[in-house]
């Protein structure tokens, strides 16, 4: 698949402010963060509502109709993306309210509702994120289990690096931000080695002889092909230029994505909290997030390539 | 809206297509370009027409496969264009109801109009049924003629999809796949028509007709028998001094 920056860009900021959002949201619906800091709110809550604003601004731009956007909001009965765009705008209620709340220092318990409602809300925004991938049955590297878990603990690691970062900077670093970051990297670099060796091994769903019916005669080859260029369909299904890079990129991914990270984490845990060695932590889990979703698409293969002969 | 129908069509208009009589000729898709770039789907943008790397919108791509090897193998002519399934998660995966199918008779439609472009639908289709247009930036899909079959300012005769109008070898066939004793029907019922990627359950209205079994090979013509006699030997023995 034709990996759109665009969509890139949308999936990875918009899980890293929803990954910031649920965890500010939660640290202070529990007190671990307390919730006299308004300048520490005002900027943190703000910059995750940010991101999420700028990923789904750039996810408008690959459309052909950008201005025909708000339709999109009609169709969460049958539609992922639908939904996706329906719990984007309404995670943005309880999350905006308690920016205000935050920043204008109120302190009731009704707060901690809030709150926890925005941290719900963010994880169903990423939730039907992936299942817009994980519901596609021609592409069959997406169409698995793996997909949407992957998602939210992409949009958790990368936030939890993230309000270590913030909240160090503003003098509120604690070990549990470190020890969310530290087990969330491990856990998602295991899931995402599980979840190579399971594509890299899985048999094709279709095949060129399931799907033209010709297999009855033996292998199916194209010998003429319906057109000489290119064609939207084999630009955007027949992305084939990284895969020759697949291998370095997942290198990137472990080494810097996960990594690099993970490192981070500990020294943190042994040393205390640092906002240097989390800035770094949290970029480097970006890297590793932007590699990662760039692969996700590239190295997919759509099943029309099997018209084309593509075995 | 991009919920199915709540009770499956009855009339399931499609087409059957005979892989054994289909001669690869395009003409299908020639038609099918000019009439649609002109009719309810219009325009079927093309891009840098008369350069050197011309492509644009078509609803139907014809391939050619090899499949098999040796006596057995088969060359075989295979136009693609769109299904018009049953099921069809293009419909459902579409975040604005600008794709829809038809309770009436199940055709497959964009609503041009509420289309973002988004694309989504083209990668939910394993058919490959559905382009973009990068110039009206919508997506665009076969029709099935809607604007033919329906339509009474043209001969009662040509109130079929222009493909099927055109085709030189009869390969295409159009009707009711939802009536058993429908011609296409009974079409598909004799000669074994076929899903294409069935495992998709996507179930597709349109059938192949699968290439038929080869005729047995006719004999080969008896050598005469025996050494030539009378003046034929003589000749035989003075050309073989």
């Amino acid at each position: 698949m034709n990996p759109a920056p665009s969509v890139i860009f949308f999936t990875t900021l918009s899980g890293l402010g929803y990954g910031l959002a649920f965890w500010l949201a939660v640290a202070r619906a529990f007190g671990t963060i307390p919730a006299d800091t308004p300048w520490f709110g005002a900027i943190s809550l703000g910059v995750a509502l940010a991101l999420v604003s700028a990923g789904l601004l750039s996810s408008t731009a690959h459309l052909g109709h950008p201005e025909r956007a708000w339709r999109a909001f009609s169709q969460w009965r049958t539609s992922w993306l639908s939904r996706e765009g329906v719990a984007a705008v309404v995670t943005f209620v309880p999350l905006g309210l308690l920016w205000l709340a935050w920043m204008l220092g109120a302190t009731g318990g009704i707060w901690a509702f809030v709150a926890l409602v925005g941290a719900a809300l963010a994880l169903i925004t990423v939730y039907c994120t992936g299942m817009i991938y994980q519901s596609l049955k021609p592409i069959q590297a997406w169409a698995t289990g793996w997909t949407t878990p992957i998602y939210l603990l992409f949009a958790l690691m990368t936030g939890a690096h993230a309000v270590a970062a913030l909240a160090a900077w503003f003098g509120y670093g604690a070990s549990w931000q470190a020890s969310a970051a530290l087990i969330l990297t491990v856990v998602l670099a295991i899931a995402k080695f599980m979840y190579w060796r399971s594509v890299d091994t899985a048999t094709p769903f279709s095949t060129p002889e399931s799907a033209t019916g010709l297999g009855r005669f033996g292998k199916v080859r194209q010998l003429e092909a319906p057109h000489v260029t290119e064609n939207y369909i084999t630009r955007e299904m027949g992305f084939k230029v990284a895969r020759k890079h697949a291998a370095k990129l997942r290198m990137i991914v472990y080494a810097i994505g996960f990594g690099v990270p993970t490192l981070v984490a500990m020294l943190i845990l042994i040393s205390g909290p640092s906002a240097l060695l989390a800035t770094i932590g949290v970029l480097a889990a970006m890297v590793g997030a932007i590699a990662e979703r760039w692969l996700f698409f590239a190295e997919a293969k759509h099943a029309v390539m099997n018209f084309y002969g593509e075995h | 809206m991009t919920s199915l129908p709540a009770t499956a069509p009855i009339k399931k208009l499609g087409l059957v297509i005979d892989l054994d009589t289909c001669v690869g000729c395009h003409a299908c898709a020639v038609n099918c370009k000019e009439w649609n770039t002109g009719g309810e789907m219009a325009p079927l943008t093309d891009l840098d027409p008369y350069g050197a790397e011309p492509e644009g919108v078509w609803f139907n791509r014809v391939h050619g496969y090899e499949a098999g090897d040796g006596a057995n193998g088969r060359t075989v002519h295979f136009p693609r264009s769109c299904l018009h399934c049953e099921t069809p998660a293009c419909v459902t995966v579409c975040p604005t109801g600008a794709s829809y199918k038809r309770e009436e008779d199940g055709i497959v439609l964009v609503d041009e109009d509420k289309c973002i472009g988004c694309k989504l639908c083209s990668w939910a289709c394993p058919y490959g049924a559905r382009e973009f247009d990068e110039t009206v930036g919508v997506m665009k899909k076969c029709t099935l003629c809607v604007d033919r079959i329906y339509n009474e300012t043209i001969p009662e005769a040509e109130r079929v999809p222009a493909c099927v109008s055109t085709c030189p070898a009869s390969a295409r066939h159009f009707g009711d796949l939802g009536d058993p004793n429908s011609d296409v029907s009974k079409l598909v019922a004799e000669r074994g028509g076929y899903d294409l990627a069935p495992e998709f359950d996507y179930k597709p209205t349109n059938k192949y007709l699968p290439p038929r079994e080869r005729m047995p090979s006719a004999p080969a013509v008896a050598e005469a028998a025996g050494e030539p006699q009378g003046l034929l030997k003589w000749v035989d023995r003075m050309l073989s001094i």
